[in-house]
């Protein structure tokens, strides 16, 4: 059964935002004009996530994820020990992909800080559901593995379409997949979580930027 | 039996209940198809129809929620339609209870998301959902039930392929979410708008939230529709309890919110995600007492959007007139150039100086109004949430405009010339929209008021023959100029006064036109708005920079209590007074601040606005300058310089590229002074080279190519940006046409990519002459070796750089 769950906005960390926008330091005008567009977004959006818990086996070389079969190496690893998954998606709405269009013919410093700021905020949203399920396996005794996406690492981006047919997430959240694997609205996440009994290997605890192989990203922290 | 029109007139009507949450208890898979069991689980399917019917549903829907196209084949398509109605019937047939029984064709959304925001073809849409119907009426369906849609434009879609392609009847239901708006963010009021305008015969809600969390959405229905209102809620939310899945809301708590709402004025009801037929029966037996409370006729006359409706007569609606071409050059070039961010600039600074409508108007004769009217409507949605008033007289392009809008459009307009009214009034008919009645007719316009009302009423009596009610006509009786007749006015103003009282009509005008010929034409207008006005009128096509007449909607409106606790009166005197003030102390305005660069501080203003990124001040100093200085010169030696401080600092790491952008932002509206300047002026030219630029195919996404673009135009490059998910062959076409020597290519996705190297291959056998540069998220050098790309621009200034390096080989070679 496919659940869904809408949040309270989740505490702005700024310091993330101006990371998303390329900003090292943080001058008062950039602050000030960042905080104008975060206002101005504000009620315009939402925090919605679908979920659903699944079974999953090892057969071979290959890894049964109840909605789909991969052979990535990344993800196996990932899940070690896991004998069951959280698959989700995450958006922060569409209020935001109008503002962004808006701002990018009419002032493209503005539309830069609305992407910043629509990455923080769907990251955001991702860590309060992660939060938020790992204290409920808590009282199951079990232990949540950090977030993978399709398409990180070797996992592929079109297991999309599998993560789709299994959350229904244009009705359930309202996102939808176009042809070349995006996701309508923009800010929008899908992820794979694993569910195991045991503590958090040491690897699946560092933090998600450390645990990615490309060292030369722009964005890393 | 009967058809469920006639039946509807004096019955509840009950639908079916929950079919997924069923299916999957009977064993369907998470992610399986639901849509196949209609052929592999033909006796569950069956036997979950008759259960409904048994329990009194009247009309149940097909298990076709999914079936379309983009999931199945022709074939299967066909196979599994025919599958499902075969089913329903057989349901039917076996059903023992004596009710009336219908089939309708379920229809749900098709998981893609339309453009502007999804890359799903508003007509792709359509023939989607045509497919789907003319299957339905093959196989013999009663009716057709489109649900569960949470994107207005999707609904659209579905509804107009509905009406195309059958004469059953369509019931159409949306989902809300919590906030009492779809996904996509339209209110209740707009989709009954919208919808009740394209005549669907019934409208609802369903699915999302239980009947207690839908109860204001349902009530705003029943506040709006002269049609029929349906409601089928989720038996609330899922809860997982001990493992199983539980919904919170019961049967009996279900059917005694639904009647209570059926007591309000639900006229068709039933049940979505969690329902089971004991729920319908348990509603059937909570209600069935009930008498059907009678449809009532509304008579509301509004417009909407993909967001809101505007509802006329409560207070005066102001639509904007400044997207046209007349007595405008500086329009008229941008319309000739395609430069479409002009036109929605233009929409933007009317929708923040305080208009409510858009008028629309791009005819030009040297260009192909029906194309561009198309294309700036959608372009406009895109970004503005005002209706629109599609303004044209060629009624192909008004069509055209009509059928992509999303919403229900001002139509502009009508006359009452019989011919006129014979291309008009069928696509009102057709679209839906409030149409613009101009009082005037083959004799040309009547003097007198009564020739006037005369007109009208022959409009009316025919608009009625096509089934326009009253309602969605708005009479405008034709402001004339006082310059040429000084009675003129009153003509103009007893007419829409009798329009008013007599007929019940709304009014609009053009107000400006009553000055025509005179000085000082904005004191005028400002106070026959006013008189017009307290006469009745409805609504004004105006000028919102034109501050009388600013001034008289403002005060009007405190004055009148329309106004409370003067929220808008207020701000909008003070800005006022801020205005004033900055035009007679040009100084108070200007920039000052002592932590600039050393070239800054001895450089001019205006190059100090744009180092500082002020975008208002830069714009004002240029036209200072403008009136001293050649255009040229400015550019040279103001603009120029400050893009390099900026774009120097950009490059060492000490302005970043949010300020980046904001001095590109300054530069741009001195620039906009400056094409202003130019455009009564057109030999002289200030353009390097030209530059075609273009998100690449299967891409969505142009922030960046949008900053490339802005810089790239500030230093002077003529740029054509064919936008986002561009085709090879388009942007090999306009490179060719153009012979341009560079263009740039953005991806942001490595599942992109490929498009970008296909572009470049095409481009390499069509253009040899042309320079590829490439950027974007995914790009690195290494990639765009491997793509075979002349230059990677890591940055916006490194594509200026390369830009330039490219410009100067070209100066050289032709010297």
């Amino acid at each position: 059964m496919v659940y869904v769950k809408e949040y309270d906005a989740p505490l702005v960390e700024q310091a993330e935002i101006l990371r998303y926008a390329r900003c090292k330091e943080s001058a008062s005008e950039l602050i000030a004009q960042m905080q104008t567009c975060l206002s101005e977004v504000w009620n315009h959006l939402q925090y919605k996530v679908c979920y659903i818990r699944l079974p999953i086996q090892k057969e071979n070389e290959m890894l049964n994820l109840s909605f789909a079969k991969t052979d990535s190496k990344a993800l196996t690893k990932n899940l070690e020990g896991c004998t069951e998954i959280i698959l989700f998606a995450a958006t922060i709405g569409l209020g935001i992909d109008r503002f962004i269009t808006r701002y990018s013919k009419l002032s493209p410093s503005k539309a830069l800080w609305l992407q910043a700021i629509g990455t923080e905020r769907i990251e955001a949203l991702c860590d309060t559901f992660c939060a938020d399920m790992a204290k409920q396996l808590q009282t199951e005794g079990k232990k949540l593995h950090t977030r993978f996406s399709p398409g990180y690492g070797d996992l592929a981006l079109t297991l999309q379409k599998d993560v789709f047919r299994v959350l229904d997430c244009p009705r359930k959240i309202g996102v939808s997949l176009n042809e070349s694997l995006l996701m309508s609205p923009s800010k929008s996440v899908t992820a794979i979580m694993g569910i195991s009994q045991s503590c958090i290997t040491k690897e699946m605890s560092k933090p998600f930027c450390q645990n990615c192989n490309q060292v030369d990203c722009t964005y890393r922290k | 039996m009967r058809n469920i029109l006639e039946y509807m007139k004096d019955h509840i009507i009950y639908l079916d209940g929950g079919m997924g949450t069923l299916l999957q208890a009977q064993g369907l898979q998470p992610g399986e198809l639901p849509e196949r069991w209609n052929i592999t689980h033909a006796e569950a399917i069956i036997s979950i129809h008759q259960q409904y019917f048994d329990a009194g549903t009247h009309v149940v829907n097909t298990n076709t929620f999914g079936a379309n196209g983009l999931k199945f084949s022709q074939d299967e398509l066909d196979e599994i339609i025919c599958a499902a109605i075969a089913n329903a019937k057989e349901a039917r047939k076996r059903s023992q209870t004596k009710h009336e029984k219908f089939i309708a064709l379920d229809i749900g959304p098709t998981g893609r998301l339309l453009k502007p925001y999804g890359d799903f073809d508003f007509e792709e849409a359509v023939a989607t959902f045509a497919q789907i119907v003319k299957i339905g009426v093959k196989y013999g369906a009663d009716l057709i039930m489109i649900e569960t849609m949470n994107d207005s434009y999707e609904t659209k879609a579905a509804l107009l392929a509905a009406k195309e392609n059958s004469d059953l009847p369509v019931f159409v239901s949306n989902a809300y979410s919590a906030d009492g708006k779809l996904m996509t963010g339209a209110s209740p009021a707009a989709m009954v708008a919208m919808l009740e305008g394209m005549r669907a015969d019934a409208i609802g809600v369903n699915c999302s939230l239980g009947p207690k969390a839908l109860a204001g959405v349902v009530e705003e229905y029943l506040q709006y529709a002269s049609i029929p209102v349906l409601m089928k809620p989720n038996a609330g939310l899922p809860q997982e309890i001990n493992g199983k899945t539980v919904f919170d809301v019961l049967p009996d708590e279900f059917s005694q919110d639904v009647t209570a709402l059926i007591e309000k004025g639900v006229r068709i009801a039933g049940g979505c995600c969690g329902t089971t037929p004991a729920y319908i029966s348990a509603l059937v037996e909570a209600s069935k007492h009930i008498i059907p409370k009678p449809i009532t006729q509304k008579n509301i006359t509004c417009i909407s959007s993909y967001t809101h409706a505007v509802q006329f007569g409560k207070s005066p609606i102001l639509i904007g007139e400044r997207i046209n071409p007349t007595g405008k050059k500086r329009f008229q070039q941008a319309l000739r150039e395609h430069d479409i961010d002009y036109i929605l600039t233009e929409g933007i600074q009317q929708q923040e100086r305080g208009v409510q409508v858009l008028d629309v108007n791009v005819g030009l004769p040297e260009i192909d109004e029906c194309a561009l009217l198309q294309e700036t409507v959608c372009e406009l949605q895109a970004i503005i949430d005002l209706p629109l008033q599609i303004d044209t007289s060629d009624a192909a392009a008004m069509e055209a405009a009509l059928r992509r809008y999303n919403g229900k459009a001002m139509i502009n307009s009508v006359n009452g010339k019989e011919e006129n009214m014979k291309a008009i009034f069928p696509l009102v008919q057709k679209y839906g929209g409030l149409v613009v009645a101009l009082t005037l007719d083959e004799n040309g316009i009547p003097e007198t008021a009564a020739g006037r009302v005369k007109i009208a009423e022959k409009i009316l009596q025919t608009a009625q023959s096509y089934g326009i009610d009253k309602k969605d006509i708005i009479f405008d009786t034709l402001a004339m100029t006082v310059s040429a007749d000084a009675m003129a006015a009153h003509a103009t103003l007893d007419a829409l006064a009798e329009i008013k009282t007599r007929l019940g009509c709304h009014t609009s005008l053009g107000v400006s036109n009553i000055s025509f010929g005179l000085p000082n034409r904005d004191a005028l207008n400002g106070t026959f708005f006013a008189i017009a006005l307290s006469r009745g009128l409805s609504a004004a096509i105006m000028n919102p920079y034109a501050t009388d007449m600013m001034k008289t909607y403002y005060t009007y409106r405190a004055l009148l209590g329309m106004d409370e606790n003067f929220q808008e009166y207020i701000p909008f005197v003070q800005q006022l007074a801020q205005t004033t003030h900055m035009v007679q102390n040009p100084s108070v305005n200007q920039p000052v601040n002592a932590s600039q660069t050393d070239a800054a501080q001895t450089s001019s203003q205006l190059q100090k606005a744009i180092i500082k990124g002020l975008k208002e001040q830069a714009g004002e100093l240029t036209a200072q300058l403008l009136q001293t200085q050649e255009p040229l010169q400015i550019v040279q030696a103001e603009i120029i310089p400050a893009l390099d401080i900026v774009g120097q600092g950009f490059e060492a790491k000490t302005v970043y590229l949010p300020q980046l952008l904001m001095s590109a932002e300054a530069a741009k509206s001195a620039f906009e002074k400056i094409k202003s300047a130019m455009a009564t002026a057109p030999e002289q030219s200030a353009d390097k080279c030209k530059i075609v630029i273009a998100t690449v195919q299967g891409d969505i996404h142009d922030i960046g190519k949008n900053i490339v673009k802005l810089l790239l135009e500030n230093y002077g490059f003529a740029v054509t940006d064919l936008g986002k998910d561009v085709a090879p062959e388009t942007i090999v076409e306009t490179t060719c046409a153009l012979h341009a020597p560079l263009v740039g290519l953005s991806a942001l996705m490595t599942t992109t990519v490929p498009a970008m190297e296909e572009t470049i291959r095409q481009l390499r056998i069509a253009a040899p002459w042309c320079k590829v540069m490439v950027g974007g998220a995914v790009l690195t050098q290494a990639y765009a070796d491997r793509i075979g790309a002349d230059h990677y621009a890591k940055d916006a200034m490194e594509s200026v750089r390369y830009a330039d390096e490219i410009s100067a080989a070209l100066h050289a070679s032709m010297q």
